[in-house]
């Protein structure tokens, strides 16, 4: 069983349904010992940082995913849940969970292209990862596949170690971060297509181990 | 680099596609979640349903729908039509919708923007906008007003300091569309989308007038578009998302070509 973690920051039922999709069995929980008895941790999130960690510390499941993590259970985080497992963030001055050394970014307005074209903030839409490492959850994607992003931050961890793919939006910014059993994409995964239900279905089957 | 999003656009009345009644023999009228399902796979960046559903005893039909496609379709899709209060938001996105679509209900009360930004996040509140070319005026100095019910009732909004406003109040997007290029397929409306695109920092989502492969390189290379809503041109079967997509990049326009 697959626990998609409930912290009240939506997005939810589109992850559930790529899942069920997939063939996986998961439930959508907020419950303490039934995420500790998973077998893989889906950790996503959309809104803002500082009342999703609220959220998550007013549900006690700030603690449960740091023990989940260190048990070694593969945990995934998307959008929101790749950045809040850092440990602070630019938005609401949020301290975060602190499973990967660095803070959370806001692109720097006004942004612009390579052509000096003028960036929209969000980043929202389709845009391709440079994968700089290889990783069991992102064996198969091809360097043509786009993703759906749709955020104003982004991750940045301390270390390039911690980094495995990249994505150029007026800056090259961090998209795939991992650390042991814990891999993040700064992109929806459940709603990009083929190439993301691959990345879904990888970590489904994945052991959570990871040779940096 | 950001690739520029296509999106078709479905009408749904009581649960069924209404788009091209007139043109029955051309289109697959029915099932929203079969067209969907159909542009997902040719190669859709995006749906946009919109609601046209008259009785609100009938909205249950349109969370259906909206269940349906979450279960099949792996992009984000957005409703809109008919949305009215945070808890229609919250049945819309509970149900599987990554956004929503917000119009006369933002024009009658604004604050319904900032509320639903504050409840569910900016990045899934669409401002929709419905626009007629006016003469300048004082009260509309950009020369475009904002008209509701259909385009039949004058707002006395201009539509520049609308878009501005509706982006401070925390809307993530604005789809804009041109009541006078609507339907028409000659055209998106470039003055109005490059006006309101050039003066936003939120993506602009252009709509109304598409007709052909030219008409969508113009508004997303001259005016500045994010995306560009289509409807007429896929559902008559005029051309598949395929081919507008080959051609927009073999002319240098950044689409996303492989899915």
């Amino acid at each position: 069983m697959i626990a998609i973690i409930d912290y009240k920051a939506g997005n939810l039922k589109s992850v559930e349904c790529a899942l069920k999709k997939l063939g996986f069995p998961c439930c959508i929980t907020h419950n303490s010992e039934k995420i500790l008895g998973s077998e893989k941790i889906i950790f996503p999130g959309v809104g803002a940082a500082g009342r999703a960690i609220a959220s998550l510390r007013h549900l006690g499941l700030d603690e449960v995913l740091k023990q989940a993590f260190e048990t070694g259970k593969p945990i995934l985080g998307i959008c929101l849940g790749a950045q809040i497992i850092l440990d602070k963030s630019e938005e609401n001055s949020a301290q975060c969970l602190g499973l990967i050394n660095g803070d959370v970014k806001l692109f720097l307005s006004p942004l612009f292209s390579e052509e000096n074209e003028r960036l929209k903030i969000p980043h929202m839409g389709w845009n391709s990862v440079h994968l700089i490492k290889r990783h069991p959850v992102v064996e198969g994607i091809d360097p043509a596949d786009e993703f759906y992003f749709v955020h104003s931050y982004y991750p940045m961890p301390a270390s390039d170690k911690y980094i495995i793919g990249t994505t150029g939006y007026g800056v090259e910014f961090p998209s795939i971060i991992g650390y042991k059993n814990l891999i993040a994409t700064q992109f929806h995964p459940e709603k990009s297509g083929t190439p993301g239900l691959k990345i879904l279905k990888n970590f489904c089957t994945w052991n959570g181990h990871y040779a940096e | 680099m950001l690739s520029k999003r296509i999106i078709p656009c479905l009408d749904v009345r009581d649960g069924k596609t209404t788009k091209g009644i007139k043109f029955k023999e051309n289109v697959d009228i029915g099932d929203p979640v079969e067209m969907a399902r159909f542009y997902y796979e040719e190669g859709a960046d995006e749906i946009v349903f919109y609601d046209i559903t008259a009785s609100s005893e009938r909205r249950n039909i349109m969370i259906d729908v909206v269940r349906r496609v979450a279960e099949e379709i792996f992009i984000p899709f957005s409703v809109g039509g008919g949305i009215r209060t945070i808890e229609d938001m919250r049945a819309v996105l509970l149900a599987g919708a990554e956004k929503v679509s917000v119009n006369t209900a933002a024009v009658n009360a604004p604050e319904i923007i900032s509320e639903g930004a504050g409840a569910f996040g900016s990045q899934c509140i669409v401002l929709g906008m419905d626009v007629k070319k006016v003469e300048p005026s004082e009260k509309t100095p950009s020369g475009y007003e904002i008209v509701i019910h259909g385009g039949r009732t004058y707002t006395g909004i201009d539509a520049l300091a609308w878009a501005k406003k509706a982006e401070s109040s925390g809307a993530g997007e604005i789809c804009l569309n041109s009541i006078d290029a609507d339907g028409t397929q000659q055209g998106y409306e470039i003055g109005l989308t490059s006006l309101i695109s050039n003066n936003v920092n939120i993506p602009v989502i252009a709509s109304g007038g598409a007709g052909n492969i030219n008409h969508m390189y113009d508004v997303l290379k001259y005016a500045k578009a994010d995306a560009a809503l289509i409807a007429s041109i896929v559902h008559y079967g005029t051309y598949t998302i395929k081919q507008i997509k080959d051609e927009l990049h073999s002319c240098g326009i950044k689409v996303r070509n492989t899915w």
